[in-house]
């Protein structure tokens, strides 16, 4: 058993640290009052090759593991959680869910594009009527001869109006005896006719981020955009979630971390009583609880993480470490405020923006609630992983950097 | 153009450095590239983008040097070579000079050689004028600007950057440059080469393999090293009965200290 980071796996921690501090946290402030994201930012992730860190090199990503997929978005959530947030819809459930049930000729036309950065993806399964009860989503495709026609409404989406392409979730079989088993997943151009979109203002939190509505009006599809088979959505939808989650529980833990530091250079700085606030006890036990959260969300996250590249399922995991992370950055984010005392409560510092921040988590990619049920159904066996029809290709490093790939800003190797 | 681009490692600006017993120590906080270094990475893979050729990156030091040789091969360089030998820890720059003059001649073929203009440990600056002594070539410091380079007619123009303003200059190849911030934004290490370089197997030359059959003796020492004096600061309110008052106050007081 190894604990420590491999060397390329700390550079990657610096690289993504070095271009959140340098690019990001200047403006930070600045674009969550504006509440609208910068529209560079994203490209700059495309350019750098963030956005398709751990896709295999031949769907034109840069074939680094899932460790290094958490590690980025720790870094990039320590400065902001909109940066995560991208990383979660556009790569660990988009572009994730594509490496593991698109065909080739899918992945060609939307990986590749996604992996390289010039085209965001989004996931659009939650619906104004339909969260945690993804059963009972509305949304609808009817079969038409080579196509499908697409209705319905998606709420709650991440890069609702910047993303190129969404994976569609909708019922295709509302006959089915299960309603499980009656729904279909589909890539969808955001520019198809009939596809609007737009973005939901005065959110709590996540300011620097979009989230908004999409909307499907008789918006026809090939049915070989169709991803799986008919019937077969639900179970996409899920182990899209397994990626998701894992971005979740990773930046939570970044979150932790910038709670922590914040913390820590507050409680140094500031005088009461004749001393510094650090050496009393009470702010001491914060520091430390917060100490404790993200050495135990780090190890669950990494745990997860190594789940993944070594291709074993990891639903429970991954479960674990969003659920702990989640709740814990909330409560470091609302330690950390407590230490700040008054200050904490403005947007002086960012301890409040981290406390908003936090917040959403707790509700998206499963609530609290439903990573509680989840582990209690694990451990009283009334949950069991069935085998899927397509695994998350674990990592190797040959089949993740397959020759011919070639970085044209270092040239070959 | 074949280029050598001289490397440290040293301590992250951000570490706090202490002195304890006469020793400096910055605890635990990671050991980094020296922050000047990335530009003349920088510079150097721009200027082999522009004109073709290799770059290498040379540092001399202890094994953990390999981390600031990585993080250069992770930004692009083609190779890097560690010179390290037990005799030339603790050199100073004159040692440190010979050494990297000796490994520079040992490559062979290379045009120019790149500096940082210091590094931020030492702070001394003077590495980059003794390597040109040492290997007879023309020494460009402060260079915040490579206006043309050309391999043909074997020539450099650059701009340096000194307190009286810019100095144009031209000088033939091969030459040492070392480069100020201004020069150029240092990339990031793109994920390519953060593979190729946690990969790569970075070759070590001792004082031997670069011909250095004796370890001249520093010729700086360091009698005694201390933390510089903490500033006392003591704050003083002027009051009085209107702004004129205060005023008058506060420029009697500041004729006093000698402020003014």
């Amino acid at each position: 058993m190894n604990f420590e980071l491999e060397p390329e796996h700390r550079m990657v921690q610096q690289m993504v640290r070095d271009f959140a501090e340098r690019e990001v946290a200047p403006h930070i402030r600045e674009w969550d009052r504006r509440q609208a994201m910068d529209p560079g930012i994203l490209r700059r992730m495309g350019e750098l090759g963030i956005l398709g860190i751990c896709i295999p090199t031949r769907w034109g990503g840069q074939g680094m593991d899932y460790l290094a997929l958490g590690l980025a978005c720790e870094e990039l959530e320590a400065v902001d959680t909109s940066l995560r947030v991208a990383m979660s819809v556009h790569l660990g459930l988009n572009s994730l869910g594509l490496l593991q049930w698109a065909s080739d000729e899918q992945r060609q036309a939307f990986l590749e594009p996604q992996a390289r950065g010039e085209k965001l993806a989004g996931f659009c399964l939650t619906e104004p009527g339909a969260g945690s009860d993804v059963a009972s989503l509305t949304a609808s495709a009817r079969r038409d001869g080579e196509d499908y026609v697409l209705n319905g409404e998606k709420m709650w989406i991440s890069l609702a109006s910047r993303a190129d392409h969404f994976l569609w979730f909708a019922r295709t079989n509302p006959q089915a005896a299960d309603p499980h088993d009656g729904l279909s997943a589909f890539l969808l151009e955001a520019d198809r006719p009939g596809v609007t979109r737009g973005d939901i203002h005065g959110k709590l939190g996540i300011r620097a981020g979009s989230t908004g509505w999409v909307n499907c009006q008789d918006v026809r599809v090939p049915a070989r955009l169709r991803m799986g088979e008919e019937g077969e959505g639900f179970k996409i939808a899920m182990a899209c979630l397994d990626g998701g989650r894992y971005t979740v529980a990773a930046g939570a833990t970044g979150l932790i971390r910038a709670c922590l530091e914040a913390s820590l250079r507050y409680a140094r700085q500031r005088q009461a009583f004749g001393r510094q606030v650090a050496g009393f006890q009470l702010i001491q036990r914060k520091i430390a609880g917060m100490v404790q959260s993200y050495e135990m969300a780090r190890l669950l996250y990494l745990r997860a993480g190594w789940m993944k590249n070594v291709g074993r399922r990891n639903t429970r995991e991954t479960s674990l470490a969003k659920w702990f992370a989640t709740e814990a950055s909330f409560q470091a984010a609302s330690e950390a405020i407590q230490i700040h005392g008054a200050y904490g409560y403005s947007d002086e510092y960012d301890v409040e923006r981290y406390l908003r921040n936090a917040r959403g988590a707790m509700l998206y990619e499963g609530t609290s609630e439903i990573h509680e049920l989840i582990q209690a159904g694990y451990a009283l066996g009334l949950r069991q992983d069935a085998a899927l029809r397509c695994e998350l290709p674990g990592y190797t490093p040959e089949e993740a950097a397959t020759a011919g790939a070639i970085d044209s800003r270092t040239g070959p190797m | 153009m074949n280029i050598v681009v001289c490397v440290k490692q040293t301590p992250d600006t951000a570490a706090t450095v202490t002195v304890e017993n006469g020793k400096v120590s910055w605890g635990d906080a990671p050991l980094v590239i020296n922050p000047w270094d990335e530009f003349a990475v920088e510079q150097a893979l721009r200027t082999k983008e522009a004109h073709g050729g290799k770059v290498i990156a040379v540092s001399v030091g202890p094994e953990a040097a390999r981390e600031a040789l990585k993080h250069a091969l992770a930004m692009g360089c083609d190779e890097a070579i560690l010179v390290s030998d037990p005799g030339l820890q603790g050199g100073d720059s004159l040692v440190i000079s010979k050494a990297l003059a000796a490994a520079i001649e040992k490559i062979g073929g290379i045009d120019l050689a790149m500096f940082g203009r210091q590094a931020v440990d030492s702070d001394t600056g003077v590495t980059p004028a003794q390597v040109a002594r040492r290997l007879g070539w023309p020494a460009l410091t402060l260079v915040a600007a490579v206006s043309a380079v050309d391999p043909a007619g074997r020539t450099i123009s650059v701009d340096r950057a000194l307190d009286e303003g810019r100095q144009q200059v031209k000088s033939p190849l091969p030459a040492v440059v070392s480069v100020t911030k201004e020069i150029c934004e240092p990339r990031y290490p793109s994920f390519m080469g953060i593979r190729k370089a946690s990969k790569a197997t970075i070759p070590v030359w001792s004082a031997a393999d670069i011909g250095m059959a004796s370890i001249p003796a520093a010729a700086l020492s360091w009698p005694e090293v201390f933390a510089p004096p903490k500033i006392e600061t003591k704050v003083e309110m002027i009051t009085g009965d209107s702004a004129d008052a205060m005023a008058a106050k506060l420029v009697a007081r500041l004729i006093e200290e000698k402020v003014l």
